[in-house]
C-alpha cells in the first residue's frame, strides 16, 4: 500500500526523524493559510507548495513549486496545481490528477544525498542504502554507477548497529562531530519506524544537510506491507481511494487480486503464477495481431462461487474486452464452483464477447457439464495453448468485422 | 527414492482444527500420508477424525508420536510463531502454507532458521508444500495440491507458483512422465528454501532423471539457480519463468512477483536460464514438452 508524502512524514515525525515544518492543504485557501503560517513560525517566506499523489518524479513534472514571496504566490502556485493531470515517469502519459497539496518550509540546502530502506529479498534483510547522488531516479544511479551506493544489511535480532550507521554515514561524507550524531539518530529512527510500521519501502530522496548542518528528510516515501493490515487498523485512514484503481479497489474489496492492463483479453484465472503464465501465453500468440491481456485477475485459491461472480462480472463490464479466457487448474478450487461463477454472471449481465474456457483439474467434468448445459456460447479449449490461440483467433474476427 | 518426504515421513498439522487444516488434513489422510497429530492451542486431548490425536503444543506431539514433518495452516497473525515452534521442536520439515504473512515476521524467522545450522529445513510460506507421488505406503503428499493429477516417476519438479506447479504435472502425467518429487517453495519475497537448495538435493537423487523448474519475476533466486545448473548439475532441466508481459512495479498477486529498478525481470532470468544450459519452455504449455525433448536428447 502506498501512502502519500506527507502521510509518511507525520510517521516520520512521531519517531523523531527530523522533517521541515509543514501542512497538507486541499484548496488553495488552505494553502494560503498554511504558508502564512509557516512564514509566522519561521521567520522565512519562502515556502515550497508539493503535489500529493502516489508517484515519483514530481518535481520533474512540475509537481513541486517554490514560492519565494510568501503566501499570495503559494496561493496563486496551489491553485495552478491543484486538478493538474500531473505526469511523471511513474504515473503513464495519462498522469494523476492533484487533488492534495502540502505546503513546506523552504530551507537552505547545502548538499542533497539519497537515503533508503528496503526488503532485500535476495539476503533476507532489511538493506539501507545511502548515496551521493541525492534528488535524482536512485534506479539511474544503481544502474550506471552502482560504486556510489552504500548498503549495508540490518540483523533483524539485533537492529541496525551504530557503526553500520556510522559507515554510511562516513561514506556520505557526514564524518564530522555534529552530523555524525545526528545522522547515526535518523537511521535508527528510521529503521524502527520501518520495523514497527510494517513498511515495505522507507525512501528518503533527498536527505538533505541545511547551510547550517542540520540533517533532514527532505522527501519522505513509504510503502506499507499489505499482508501486515490485519494488525494495522490505522491504515483504514491513510488510504486514499482517488489513487487507486476503481476496478482495483473494487476486487480488493471482494478478495481478489486484480490489475489492470492495457489490451483486451479479459482473464479470469486461479493462482498468481498461473494468472501471469496466462497473460504471457496470450501476448506469445496474440503479440503480432494487436491481442494482449486486458488485466491480471487471480481468482485465489479458496474463492466460494460469489466470488468467482463478482469477478466475472468485473471483467464482463470493462468496454475494452473484445473477449475473455477462463484458465483454471483446480487444486482446492473447484471446477464446478467457477462453471457455476461464470454461468450467474453472463445470466446476469448477458455474455456479448467470445469466450474461451479451460478447464483443469478438481471436479472438471461436474465444471464442463454445467458449462455445457448453460446455453451460453462457450469454446472449450484443451489445453492452455489452445485456449490462448482460440482466444487470439476470436479477437482477430472481431477486429476484422 | 525422492527427496525431503516419502514412506518414513510423520506429519503434524498445525492448525488442524481450521476450516484449511481440517480440510486438507483429510485430503492428505486419503492420499496416504501418515499424519499423526495435530496442534491447535486449547484442543489439546481431542482427536480429529476420530483417530488423530491433537495436541497443544508441537513439543508434545513429537514426543507423543514421533512427528518428523510439519504442515502449518495457521492464519497470518500466528504463522511465523507456529513456524518458531516447529523449529524448538526439533522437527526437521517445516512446511508453511499460510498466505500473507508479514514480511518483517519471516525475516525474524529467516534469522533464526539461518541459526539453526541445518537442523530444519523450511519450505514456504505461501506454497502448495511437497508431494512424493506413489500409493497408501510409498506416496507422501504434505500440502494442498490436488493428489490425483499426480504419477510416480523420476522428474523433480520445484516452483514458486501452486497452480503453475500443478500445470507442469498436469502436464507430465499427461505424457506418461511421472514425477519423484514436486516442491512448491512459495511466492513470498522472505521464505526458507530457494530453488538452489532443492535443485542440490535433485542432483544428488539417483531416482531423480531431470528437473522443471518454474519461476518468475522479481527477485534474484532464478539467476542463482542458473549459476548452480552450470557449476553443479548434470541432469537436464527444463524452466519456465511467469511474468514476462507484467508492467513493472505491480505486484502481480505474489508479493514477490514485483519487479523493482528494473530488476528481476523475466528476460534477465531467460537469459541467465538459457546460458547455464537449462531450456526454457516458450510457453507455460510447453513446459513437460521441452523437458522431455531434452531426456529423450539424451
Amino acid at each position: 500500500m502506498k501512502i502519500h508524502e506527507y502521510q509518511a512524514k507525520q510517521i516520520f515525525a512521531r519517531y523523531g526523524v527530523p522533517i521541515p515544518r509543514g501542512y497538507p492543504a486541499l484548496t488553495a485557501a488552505e494553502a494560503e493559510t498554511a504558508a502564512k503560517k509557516l512564514g509566522d513560525e519561521t521567520g522565512s517566506p519562502v515556502v515550497v507548495v508539493k503535489a500529493q499523489i502516489h508517484a515519483g518524479g514530481r518535481g520533474k513534472g512540475g509537481g513541486v513549486k517554490v514560492a519565494k514571496g510568501g503566501a499570495a504566490e503559494a496561493r496563486a502556485l496551489a491553485e495552478k496545481m491543484l486538478g493538474m493531470q500531473l505526469v511523471t515517469h511513474q504515473t503513464g502519459p495519462e498522469g494523476q490528477k492533484v487533488r492534495r497539496l502540502y505546503v513546506e518550509q523552504g530551507l537552505d540546502i547545502a548538499r542533497e544525498l539519497y537515503l533508503g530502506a528496503v526488503i532485500d529479498r535476495d539476503r533476507r534483510r532489511v538493506a539501507f542504502m545511502a548515496s551521493t547522488e541525492g534528488g535524482v531516479e536512485i534506479e539511474k544511479v544503481a544502474a550506471e554507477t552502482p560504486d556510489k551506493i552504500l548498503t549495508v544489511h540490518v540483523d533483524p535480532a539485533v537492529g541496525l548497529s551504530g557503526y553500520q550507521s556510522r559507515e554510511l554515514a562516513f561514506g556520505l561524507g557526514l564524518g564530522k562531530k555534529e552530523t555524525l550524531a545526528s545522522f547515526v539518530k535518523l537511521t535508527t529512527t528510521l529503521y524502527e519506524a520501518f520495523v514497527r510500521e510494517d513498511c515495505s519501502l522507507c525512501e528518503v530522496n533527498p536527505l538533505v544537510v541545511t547551510r547550517a548542518g542540520d540533517v533532514v528528510a527532505l522527501d519522505a516515501k513509504i510503502n506499507l506491507d499489505d499482508s501486515a493490515e490485519f494488525r494495522h487498523p490505522e491504515w483504514r485512514a491513510l488510504e486514499d481511494k482517488d489513487e487507486e484503481d476503481p476496478v482495483e479497489l473494487e476486487a480488493k474489496a471482494a478478495g481478489l487480486n486484480y490489475v489492470s492492463l492495457d489490451g483486451n483479453v479479459g482473464c479470469l484465472v486461479n493462482g498468481a503464477g498461473l494468472a501471469m503464465a496466462t497473460m504471457d501465453i496470450i501476448k506469445h500468440f496474440g503479440g503480432g495481431h494487436g491481442v494482449a491481456p486486458a488485466n491480471f485477475l487471480d481468482v485465489g485459491g479458496g474463492a466460494n462461487q460469489e466470488q468467482v461472480t463478482k469477478a466475472f462480472k468485473m471483467i464482463l463490464r470493462s468496454p475494452k474486452v473484445k473477449a475473455i479466457f477462463v484458465n483454471i487448474f483446480g487444486g482446492i478450487m473447484k471446477c464446478d464452483v467457477i462453471a457455476n461463477g461464470v454461468v450467474a454472471a453472463a445470466r446476469e449481465l448477458g455474455l456479448k464477447v467470445p469466450l474461451v474456457v479451460r478447464l483443469e483439474g478438481t471436479n472438471v467434468e461436474l465444471g464442463r457439464k454445467i458449462l455445457n448445459e448453460s446455453g451460453l456460447a462457450i469454446q472449450a479449449a484443451s489445453t492452455m495453448a489452445d485456449g490462448a490461440q482460440k482466444v487470439v483467433a476470436a479477437v482477430s474476427k472481431g477486429g476484422a468485422r | 527414492m525422492s527427496v525431503l518426504v516419502g514412506k518414513d515421513t510423520r506429519v503434524v498439522v498445525q492448525g488442524i482444527t481450521g476450516s484449511a487444516g481440517g480440510f486438507h488434513a483429510k485430503q492428505m489422510l486419503e492420499y496416504g500420508t501418515a499424519v499423526v497429530a495435530g496442534v491447535t492451542p486449547g484442543r489439546g486431548g481431542e482427536r480429529f477424525e476420530g483417530r488423530v490425536p491433537v495436541f497443544d503444543t508441537v513439543a508434545q506431539s513429537v514426543r507423543e508420536t514421533g512427528a518428523n514433518a510439519s504442515c502449518i495452516f495457521v492464519p497470518p497473525p500466528g504463522a511465523a510463531d507456529a513456524i518458531l515452534e516447529a523449529f524448538d521442536s526439533g522437527v526437521a520439515l517445516v512446511i508453511c502454507i499460510t498466505e500473507g504473512i508479514p514480511v518483517t515476521d519471516m525475516l525474524k524467522v529467516r534469522r533464526v532458521l539461518e541459526g539453526l545450522g541445518g537442523k530444519s529445513r523450511l519450505i514456504g510460506p505461501n506454497c502448495p508444500g511437497i508431494i512424493t507421488p506413489g500409493p497408501p505406503g510409498t506416496g507422501c503428499k504434505i500440502g494442498i495440491m490436488p493428489g490425483h493429477i499426480h504419477k510416480a516417476g523420476h522428474v523433480g519438479v520445484v516452483s514458486r507458483s501452486g497452480t503453475l506447479t500443478y500445470e507442469a504435472v498436469g502436464q507430465l502425467t499427461a505424457r506418461g512422465i511421472g514425477q519423484s518429487t514436486c516442491i512448491g517453495i512459495g511466492g513470498d519475497p522472505v521464505g526458507g528454501m530457494d530453488f538452489v537448495d532443492v535443485l542440490q538435493l535433485f542432483q544428488s537423487d539417483p531416482d531423480t532423471h531431470g528437473v522443471i523448474l518454474i519461476g518468475e519475476i522479481g527477485g534474484g533466486a532464478e539467476e542463482r539457480a542458473a549459476r548452480f545448473i552450470h557449476e553443479k548439475m548434470n541432469k537436464p532441466v527444463a524452466a519456465f519463468i511467469a511474468g514476462t508481459t507484467a508492467p513493472p512495479g505491480k505486484r502481480m498477486g505474489h508479493a514477490g512477483a514485483i519487479i523493482a529498478g528494473g530488476k528481476g525481470t523475466a528476460a534477465e532470468k531467460i537469459r541467465a536460464l538459457e546460458a547455464s544450459g537449462a531450456k526454457v519452455a516458450p510457453t507455460p504449455s510447453d513446459m513437460a514438452a521441452t523437458l522431455a525433448q531434452m531426456m529423450g536428447a539424451k
